[in-house]
């Protein structure tokens, strides 16, 4: 192990490799900090499969022009406008140069997947997805001579006055410190940490389910704050989207995604529809789907759709539970069946006749039903019917450091001097709610350069 | 060598698990730049077992989405496509081939080729001892054209013969319908450039290093298959010079058998070394587990029928043809028989399925 590395990187996602990359390309002596074994390394990274990028012209697989104010504005819709001006441009702006970058250090990218037409313009696709990234990442870092230890999670980082003065990590099971000159945190949030979420949400999450890494706990980050690290980020609110309810408990991935609910009819456990399937297209609702069911007794929901609409969405990891009447599919949800038998005929009263359009707003609504559906309103009447349970699914949390422009973390009285944060442990300081779809590997793999970059300069 | 019982008691649990497997590539899609296969799975929702048995024979075992899947073991959705496949792959070559009993012993056992070989050298000793020519020129004065020729021609037609019906019956099980020259075109055109075997950019696969991307194995491949074409037509070349010019061997530098013979011998014997050694540094887990001994055994047969062919080539007029004529005839006798039976039905079956696959695209 390298006894006197330049700098430290904790964490091993895209974040953290780019940061180690930028530093190792600068001529530093890098060593990355992975809490996680080989095969699970890259956090969160390894399960994503684009990020969004500005462009003021046709840039490699994008087309077309995506430029600064309408990136601007589209995540000013999904933050309401809780979002860090000055940061957020930044990030924007870095993703259209980050672009060449990343395939200059072995990044493929490809046209938009099927299925994903709607992001073909602004989001740039990687070939293989985030895990070939990680993997292509790991070879150039390994080939600048950084060094990763896998299964060395760390545990305390020593702030004293305004500087890191120590790094301690356990690795093979024995005790490490080191006194590095500089340090990058590029951890994640602490959505794996269930007790965490518990404290933050209350009792609920403990049934929530985790869609990526148990490794990023929050270990780091609380310790910090612990020592007067300045935070940002709603510390109770996590981005949570309804996913199928028989997904692993971690790491379950894109593949529990459910996109059926436009077409469907939800109910909770006591057989009630609960709010309007039909609001928007999925694309724009399915990150409000993760706190509905969350809100519901038990944290589940079940979605139900009829033969006419099993086609019509992207296919599913679980297959479907399948009935050929409604009290026979409720019986084998574990709802009561005469509960839903009513709930489904009183909506399927209030359907009305109109065109179905599966692709747009259709203004399918029914009439005098509480709460309505306002598009794709058609009632469930053909066998066999399919269910599906509904739980949320936690992608990430909000809390994390406090940054500035250079990706500096903020200390009590200013910048802790040789201490800098990237990706979704800073997230916080641009999203301050909402998400835009492939905003977060725009956040790691700018300010994860920027925070190379500074560290470098620094030592 | 192989285990019987475990597939005839559970016919279709290697079906069932890539099923499982490709309903979550199909939820998931990250690895559809890479290759045919990947398409494929997503022009469809459901899959019968004939589907499976075509995306098998589809996929090169490129590896690209192994390294790239995020459900990879120890995740507990333990993905690994490219080693079902390879296992269907296999099985479906064994269940369309006649004698079926005998396809599993060569796809299988390396020690069955071998011994095969080693009746083939005796046939052929035996041979040019008992039939002795009394006069005749260069290789023939070891063994007469007629003799050769009686026995390579069905030695050669019989397992194409083989091929061909279970070829047929590939067909007809993956619903293949009328062919057109635009899917011949498609599927030659990708077999030319092996285009899936280039990870979908010209980076080429996964196979020697884990998940660096190398060209070596497209190159070894391509490399064996073009020398095997060019040596093939040096003999077909051959024979027509003979038959219809009335122009028997030995021929000169500067005739056609020889310009493509040669350089295509060489192009084979190094295709089969790079090939060999690619196969020992690669993970066997992600291939066909059962045919690891009969792949590397049909690597090797092919090797050898090259370097002996190169070195008779370069004994020419020497006492060591009396010795090389049969070892290299006998090698040659053994890879045409079992043609049907060895790693080589992988290429019919592989075009056969790009020709599938081509009428299925848009
Ligand atoms: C299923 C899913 C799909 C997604 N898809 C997309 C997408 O398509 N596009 C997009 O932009 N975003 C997507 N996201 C969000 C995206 O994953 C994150 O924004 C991004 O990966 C964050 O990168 P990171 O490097 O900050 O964190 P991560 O990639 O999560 O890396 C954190 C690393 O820190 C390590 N670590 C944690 N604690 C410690 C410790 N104490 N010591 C040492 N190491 C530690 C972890 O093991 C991990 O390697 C998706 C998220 C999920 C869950
Ligand atoms: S191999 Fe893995 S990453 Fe690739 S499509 Fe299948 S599930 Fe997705
Ligand atoms: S191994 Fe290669 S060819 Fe086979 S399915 Fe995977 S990516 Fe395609």
């Amino acid at each position: 192990m390298m006894s006197n590395p330049d700098i430290v990187v904790v964490g091993g996602g895209n974040a953290a490799l780019c940061a180690a990359i930028t530093a190792a390309e600068a001529g530093k002596r890098v060593l990355m900090l992975e809490a996680a074994p080989k095969p699970y390394r890259g956090g969160n990274s390894r399960h994503t499969r684009n990020f969004r990028c500005m462009h003021d012209g046709p840039l490699s697989v994008l087309t077309g022009t995506y430029d600064e104010d309408e990136y601007y504005n589209d995540l000013l819709l999904v933050t309401k406008g809780k979002t860090d001006e000055h940061l957020a441009r930044m990030a924007i702006r870095g993703s259209q140069e980050s672009q060449p970058w990343m395939e200059a250090h072995g990044v493929r990218f490809q046209p938009s997947l099927s299925g994903t037409l709607s992001l073909s313009r602004t989001n740039a696709f990687f070939l293989g997805g985030g895990k070939a990234l990680v993997n292509a990442y790991y070879r150039t870092a390994e080939a600048l001579g950084v060094e990763v230890l896998y299964e060395a999670p760390v545990t305390h980082i020593e702030l004293d006055g305004d500087r890191i003065t120590r790094v301690d990590f356990t690795h093979g099971g024995e005790r490490h410190s080191l006194s590095p000159p500089a340090v990058v945190v590029a951890s994640g949030g602490f959505q794996g940490n269930i007790e965490r979420l518990v404290e933050a949400w209350g009792p609920e999450a403990e049934n929530f389910l985790i869609r990526g890494t148990p490794y990023n706990r929050g270990d780091v980050l609380f310790d910090l704050l612990g020592q007067g690290v300045q935070s940002i980020g709603d510390p109770t609110q996590c981005h949570a989207v309804a996913i199928d309810g028989r997904a692993p408990k971690f790491d379950g991935g894109i593949v529990t995604r459910l996109d059926c609910v436009p077409f469907s009819v939800v109910v909770n456990k006591n057989g009630d529809r609960f709010y309007n399937e039909g609001e928007d297209v999925w694309p724009k609702r399915y990150a409000i789907w993760g706190r509905l069911v969350a809100a519901e007794p038990d944290q589940v929901a079940f979605s139900i759709i009829d033969s006419k609409s099993k086609d019509l969405f992207m296919p599913s990891v679980f297959p479907p539970v399948t009935a050929d009447t409604i009290p026979e599919l409720a019986g084998k949800l574990g709802l009561d069946p005469q509960k839903l038998s009513e709930t489904i005929e009183t909506f399927n009263g209030a359907c009305r006749p109109g065109t179905f359009h599966p692709t747009e707003l259709d203004g399918l609504v029914t009439e005098d039903l509480t709460p309505p559906k306002t598009n794709w309103a058609r009632p469930i009447t053909e066998p066999p019917f399919y269910g599906y349970s509904l739980r949320p699914g936690v992608t990430f949390t909000y809390l994390g450091f406090k940054v500035d422009e250079t990706a500096q973390v903020q200390g009590t009285k200013g910048p802790v001097e040789n201490l800098w944060a990237a990706g979704e442990t800073m997230a916080g300081s641009i999203l301050g709610q909402g998400y835009l779809a492939g905003f977060g590997m725009t956040i790691g793999t700018v300010f994860g350069r920027i925070a190379g970059r500074e560290a470098a300069q620094y030592v | 060598m192989f285990d019987q019982s475990q597939m005839d008691s559970k016919p279709s649990t290697r079906i069932d698990e890539a099923r499982r497997q490709i309903e979550i590539c199909n939820a998931c899609r990250y690895c559809e730049g890479y290759c045919s296969v990947f398409p494929a799975i997503m022009r469809q929702r459901s899959f019968a077992e004939a589907d499976i048995t075509q995306f098998a024979n589809l996929c090169h075992n490129c590896r690209g989405c192994y390294y790239a899947c995020q459900y990879t073991e120890p995740h507990e959705f333990d993905l690994n496509l490219p080693g079902i496949l390879a296992e269907v792959r296999t099985e479906s070559w064994e269940r369309f081939a006649w004698p079926g009993p005998l396809a599993r012993l060569f796809q299988r056992s390396g020690t069955a080729l071998a011994l095969a070989l080693v009746l083939g050298f005796a046939a052929l000793f035996w041979a040019a001892q008992a039939l002795r020519p009394e006069s005749g020129e260069g290789f023939y004065a070891v063994m007469s054209h007629g003799l050769m020729v009686a026995i390579f021609m069905p030695a050669f037609l019989l397992p194409l013969a083989a091929l061909f019906a279970s070829l047929r019956g590939y067909w007809r099980h993956v619903g293949g319908g009328q062919i057109r020259l635009s899917h011949i075109r498609h599927a030659l055109g990708r077999a030319a450039r092996m285009k899936d075997l280039s990870g979908g950019q010209g980076q080429g696969c996964n196979f020697e290093d884990e998940d660096r991307f190398s060209n070596a194995r497209r190159m070894a491949h391509q490399a064996v298959m073009w020398g095997f074409l060019m040596c093939f037509g040096a003999t077909a070349s051959g024979t027509i010079m003979h038959y219809v010019f009335n122009w028997p061997a030995p021929y000169g530098v500067f005739s056609l058998p020889k310009l493509l013979g040669v350089p295509g011998g060489i192009l084979l014997v190094l295709g089969c070394a790079e090939l060999a050694r690619l196969k020992l540094k690669a993970d066997p887990d992600l291939g066909a587990k059962q045919m690891r001994s009969g792949e590397m055994g049909f690597v090797l047969l092919l090797g050898f029928v090259s370097l002996s062919g190169l070195l008779l080539y370069a004994a020419a007029g020497t006492g060591a043809v009396a010795v090389l004529l049969p070892l290299h005839l006998g090698a040659v006798l053994t890879f045409f028989l079992l043609m049907p039976y060895t790693k080589m039905a992988h290429g019919f079956f592989r075009l056969a399925a790009l020709l599938r696959d081509a009428a299925d695209r848009k």
